[in-house]
This record gives C-alpha cells, sequence and structure tokens, in this order.
C-alpha cells in the first residue's frame, strides 16, 4: 500500500516536472494567439533562451544571471517575430518557422565556438542552477511554482482586466479595437512581449533547473506540445493548463512503461506513448472530440485603415 | 495585402528584390562568423572552394540540391494553392517507408527496369497519403494545415523508429536498418553513368535521381501554368472566393495540391534510398523538408528559381562540411543558421526593402 501511494506521489511530481515548461510555453503563445499573433517559434524561443541561460549560468556562476539571460534571449526572438508580423504584417508562420530554425542553428554554432563541446555547454552545478526548494526529490524549484501562478495569472489577465478585454478584442475584430482609438500593433506587441517572457522562463526551466546544463535540441518538440495544449484548450488559461498535466502525466508514465507488459495488452510501444499528444490533438482538430475555435484574426496581419 | 503599395518594374520586383533580400540574410551570417572571431571572407572562400573546388565537392553539392529540389517543389506547389505544407519532413520520411516495403517485398523477382519505377512510384504514393490526411481535416474538416502538418512530422517519426526498431529491422542486426536492397533496385550513380559514356569523374553520392528531379521541375512548370488544374490550383491560392465563382472544386483541389506535394517530398526517398543507402535507415530525411521551404522561398515558387536556390542551399551544405573541417570552430550547423536567416529575410520579412526600392524606381503613377 505504501509502496503504491510512493508511486503516486513520484509520478504526480515527475508529471509536475515535465509539465512545467509546457504549462509556461502555453501560457506564453495564450497571450500572443489572443492577441491575433500565430506563435509557432515557442520551440525556437524556448531552444535560445535555455542555451543563454546555460551559457550564462555557467560563465556567471549565477542561476539567476541566467534566469536574465535567458528572458533577453527571448525577448530578442519576440521582438523579432513582432517586428516581422506586426510592423511589416509579414507571414506569421513562416516568421515563427524562420526563428525555430534560427534558434536551432545559432545554438550550436555558438555553443561550438564559445564552450568547443559540440554544441553543449559545461555542466552546472551549486549556485549555477535552480535548485529545489521545499523537497528536494520532488524538484520543486522556483520555476516550478512560477508555472504554477502563470495559469491564474493569465486568466486574470485576460479574463478580468481591460487590457485582456482589449486583447481579446483585437484577436477577434482588430478594426473594432482601432476604430476605439487604441493601437492594434501596440497591444499586439505588449502580448508577444509577454510571451517571450513567459518562453524564456521556460527555457531556463529546462537546461539550469530541470537538467544542468544546455544540449543541442534539448526543447525536443515540446514548444510544439504546448502549441497543441492551446489548441486542446481551446484558447483558455485553465483548460490549457490541464491539457499540459495531462501530456505531462503522458510522459511520466512512458517512462514508467517502457519494456513493461500490461496484461491483455503486451508492450506498449514508448513511441506510441510520445506520439499521443499530438495524435490527441490531430483528433480534436478533425473535429472527433468537439469543435476548437481559434481566434478570428490569428494570422492576418493589420493593415491600418488610413 | 499590397494593394496600398506601388507597383515596381518588372525585373526589380523578379530579380532586384529576391537579391537584396538574399544580400541582407548573408549580411547577418558573415556578422556572426565575425562575432565567432573568423574572417568572414576568408570562410567564404573556404566555403565556395568546398563546394565546387573538385569533381567530387561538385558531386555532393550536386546530389544535395537533388534532394532541395525536391522539397522546394514540394512546399511551392502547397504554396501556390495558399497552402502553407511543413509537412515535407514527415512526408519524404513516409514515402521512404513505401520505397522500401516495395523494394522489400519484390526485389527478389522484379529486374531493375520495374523495380526502380516501381519503388518510386511508391515513395511519391506513400508521400502523398501521408499528405493528404491533413488536407482531408484541412479541406473537410476545417483545421489548420500548419498545425496539422507539424504534428504529422512527429507522428511519422514516431511510426518510424517503432517500425525500424521492431519490425523492418533486419535479422541480427545492432542499428535499425533495414536488409539491404538487391543490386536491381539501385539507381546508378552518375560517376558510373558518365564513365559509360567515356567521362571520368570522382565518385561521390550523386545519382541519376538528379534528372528524376529536373523531369519534375518540368512537370510541376508544366502543371501549374499550362494545365486547367494546375490553373485552379493557383487560383485557389490567390482569391478562394474567386475559385469558387469559376466553378474551382475547392475541397478536391486542396486535396490534390496536397497530394502533390507529398509525392514530390517522396523524391527525397528516392535520392537517399534507391541512390545511395540503398537500405531504409533512419533520418535519413532529417533538415530536408524544412530546407525546402527556405528554397521555395528564395526561388519565390518558379521551378527554376527553386533550382537555382536548390543549387546554393546545396553548395552551402556541401562547402559547410569542408568549411567545418577546415575551421572546426565553424560547425556546420552554419547552414541551418543561413537557412533560418533566408526563410525570415526571403519569407517574413520580404517587403523590409521595398520602401527603399521603392524610393529608388517606383512608376510614377
Amino acid at each position: 500500500m505504501e509502496e503504491a501511494l510512493t508511486l503516486v506521489v513520484a509520478t504526480l511530481a515527475a508529471t509536475l516536472r515535465v509539465a512545467t515548461p509546457l504549462v509556461l510555453c502555453a501560457m506564453g503563445g495564450l497571450f500572443s494567439e489572443k492577441s491575433g499573433i500565430i506563435d509557432v517559434g515557442l520551440e525556437g524561443k524556448m531552444l535560445m533562451a535555455a542555451f543563454f541561460a546555460a551559457a550564462t549560468a555557467s560563465l556567471t556562476g549565477s542561476a539567476w544571471a541566467g534566469v536574465g539571460a535567458a528572458i533577453l534571449a527571448a525577448e530578442m526572438l519576440a521582438l523579432l517575430h513582432g517586428f516581422a508580423c506586426i510592423t511589416h504584417r509579414g507571414n506569421q508562420v513562416v516568421s515563427g518557422i524562420a526563428i525555430n530554425i534560427l534558434a536551432m542553428g545559432l545554438t550550436v554554432v555558438l555553443g561550438t565556438a564559445w564552450f568547443g563541446r559540440g554544441g553543449q555547454t559545461p555542466p552546472l552545478a551549486g549556485t549555477e542552477r535552480l535548485n529545489p526548494i521545499f523537497f528536494p526529490v520532488a524538484g520543486d524549484n522556483i520555476l516550478v511554482y512560477a508555472a504554477l501562478l502563470s495559469v491564474p495569472f493569465a486568466w486574470w489577465v485576460i479574463e478580468r482586466t481591460r487590457f485582456g478585454l482589449r486583447l481579446r478584442a483585437v484577436g477577434e475584430v482588430p478594426l473594432a479595437v482601432e476604430a476605439a482609438g487604441i493601437s492594434v500593433s501596440w497591444l499586439r506587441y505588449r502580448a508577444v512581449l509577454i510571451c517571450g517572457l513567459l518562453a524564456g522562463l521556460a527555457g531556463a526551466y529546462l537546461s539550469i533547473a530541470q537538467n544542468a546544463g544546455f544540449s543541442r535540441d534539448m526543447t525536443a518538440g515540446q514548444g510544439f506540445i504546448a502549441l497543441a495544449a492551446i489548441i486542446f484548450g481551446r484558447w483558455r488559461p485553465v483548460p490549457a493548463f490541464g491539457a499540459c498535466l495531462a501530456f505531462g502525466l503522458l510522459d511520466a508514465i512512458a517512462i514508467r512503461l517502457q519494456g513493461v507488459k500490461l496484461p491483455g495488452v503486451g508492450e506498449v510501444p514508448v513511441q506510441l506513448i510520445q506520439a499521443l499528444p499530438y495524435l490527441l490533438t490531430l483528433f480534436l482538430l478533425a473535429g472527433f472530440i468537439g469543435r476548437t475555435v481559434a481566434p478570428k484574426a490569428a494570422g492576418v496581419p493589420y493593415e491600418k485603415e488610413h | 495585402m499590397s494593394a496600398s503599395r506601388p507597383p515596381l518594374p518588372g525585373w526589380v520586383e523578379i530579380g532586384l528584390l529576391p537579391l537584396a533580400n538574399i544580400a541582407m540574410a548573408f549580411l547577418v551570417v558573415g556578422l556572426i562568423v565575425k562575432l565567432i572571431g573568423v574572417d568572414p571572407f576568408h570562410a567564404l572562400k573556404l566555403l565556395v572552394l568546398g563546394a565546387v573546388g573538385s569533381s567530387e565537392s561538385i558531386g555532393y553539392t550536386l546530389y544535395y540540391a537533388t534532394n532541395f529540389i525536391f522539397t522546394g517543389l514540394a512546399v511551392a506547389v502547397a504554396f501556390h494553392a495558399g497552402l502553407f505544407n511543413i509537412g515535407g519532413e514527415g512526408q519524404a520520411y513516409i514515402g521512404g517507408l513505401g520505397c522500401g516495403l516495395a523494394v522489400l517485398a519484390l526485389d527478389g523477382i522484379l529486374p531493375g527496369l520495374l523495380m526502380i519505377p516501381l519503388a518510386i512510384l511508391a515513395s511519391a504514393a506513400f508521400g502523398a497519403a501521408w499528405a493528404a490526411i491533413p488536407a482531408w481535416m484541412q479541406a473537410w474538416r476545417g483545421s489548420h494545415i500548419v498545425i496539422t502538418t507539424i504534428m504529422f512530422n512527429f507522428v511519422a517519426s514516431a511510426l518510424m523508429v517503432y517500425l525500424m526498431v521492431n519490425v523492418l529491422i533486419a535479422p541480427g542486426s545492432m542499428t535499425p536498418q533495414s536488409r539491404g536492397f538487391a543490386a536491381s533496385a539501385a539507381v546508378p550513380s552518375m560517376q558510373a553513368t558518365l564513365q559509360w559514356v567515356g567521362i571520368a569523374v570522382a565518385p561521390s553520392a550523386l545519382n541519376l535521381s538528379l534528372l528524376l528531379a529536373l523531369l519534375a521541375c518540368v512537370g510541376v512548370w508544366i502543371f501549374l501554368w499550362h494545365t486547367p488544374w494546375g490553373y485552379g490550383l493557383r487560383t485557389l491560392g490567390h482569391n478562394p472566393e474567386a475559385a469558387l465563382y469559376a466553378g474551382t472544386n475547392l475541397k478536391r483541389t486542396t486535396l490534390l495540391a496536397m497530394c502533390l506535394s507529398g509525392a514530390l517530398a517522396g523524391g527525397v526517398a528516392v535520392n537517399e534510398l534507391l541512390g545511395v543507402h540503398h537500405r531504409l535507415v533512419l533520418d535519413f530525411a532529417a533538415g530536408y523538408g524544412f530546407t525546402g521551404i527556405a528554397v521555395a522561398l528564395m526561388g519565390r515558387g518558379h521551378p527554376l528559381g527553386i533550382v537555382l536556390a536548390a543549387l546554393l542551399f546545396g553548395a552551402l551544405q556541401q562547402g559547410g562540411a569542408e568549411l567545418n573541417f577546415e575551421i572546426p570552430k565553424i560547425t556546420r550547423e552554419m547552414v541551418v543558421v543561413i537557412q533560418g536567416l533566408v526563410i525570415l529575410f526571403s519569407g517574413a520579412l520580404v517587403h523590409l526593402p521595398r520602401p527603399w526600392l521603392q524610393a529608388l524606381f517606383a512608376r510614377k503613377g
């Protein structure tokens, strides 16, 4: 009995550990998408942030400097995305893809040039990492709590503040917002910047909290899983959080199920469980699990009326 | 979108604007190389030498370009229909599954003259089928093709790992790869072919798949600009309402565009599996799908432009490897950075230099 309880607690802790970057990314992406800016570049922002967090922490010996660098790196890419999509009305998906590929290459190029370890940063220890606060076994570092707080924060800002109301409006009918005398561009830039902040924290979590250093392509598609969680949550913070936890749980279970034979089913392929978040999202998108409705103006550049 | 922008002369629009975009991308690359502490011009010299300095390096440049022509065409065909197919990677990968299954089942009984065309068809068919699902989801169920094709890349990767590790692995093999294909399923190498007509070149990965890629370029050009289906496809991309009014079946045209796109991506499998590896291996399509986006954007969606862009990226890929050999500080991933920047400047920021060019060349209205 006690053994079962330990297993449950351990699985829950593992779920939270895996879900933390997903939650941060999903909440960030939510702000961006609510304002009408599609963000396929979450993955790239997170990767770049992870690299700069580990590189800075390694050079300065301070995890907090790492967090700062991560936010800065993600914000630079967020501004680039804003510059391309808001200022120059470029294709949002193309810009996001460009950011992903750029981050994929640049992290390895800079990492190799600076550290000469095939794209990895030196291993981090002690104060170079964000360490657990209360429960060393569970790995409850400060960013886990930041992720948990980001959900009520996102809900409150989007649903309960004037800024949130305008944000939702600009993602549905930007013309109406402009007509009310509010700048569409400035609103969207703020949304994109909030997204950068949260994606930056997610990246820092990966390289200086969950792991002890940066390794190439360490985001491994988590930015896209966060995107899937947003869709699954129908562009609402709390359901999106639920989707992140569910995907995290799947991952935690996948690790436990490796090589285990289930009665009646046999061995469940690990690849199936790994692909499950994507498969579930695809089923959802195909309309088999109810309809999802994206913000109406998402992906449409706004041309100011003259 | 461009309605409010005054028009530029044709040669500026087709020639100068894309060049300005590429120039900006390479300017940034030069700055990054400088930042790393290497003289950009020295690096450029080594890169060019590594890409076209010998008949072997030219062979490898053209071999990489073959893949990029296939994926570039794949992205372009979908783009002309207003569809952003990011799934080229997965479609090429699943195309390889079709190719491998066909060869593994039949290479013992069929002669090369039948086996190779059949394997090519299987690659195209599986690639098309993998693209057909997101197309169906977009046209009939209203889900966004960008999101679905991204997800299908991950699903394709998981599926292939499972099949390679558990089902298709050669008996007794430690690495997840299939048994070798019979010689009848090999697309002849360019070196062997040229030797046959009396021209001696150094051996490389280049094979006759390049001719198939060029043939595909001509086919796409004829299809898009000289057939009613191509016309319907392009109308769908420009103005879906007009296409509907003109009697185009939007759903079926979406499906057609994506299937064609997926089939073209399947060409990567022909070049890689039938031309080089001669067995089914993991991750043979890695990176080619994304490069296809850069190639299509840079080539402005036209087969001729795509061939030129594919040659450039082929040269970068090959030259980048040589550059890394000479200067270990500059890794091969520099090519990935260049791809990202080209997609950024030729895609998302395509209109950035327009105001400057307009100030220079705008027609007086």
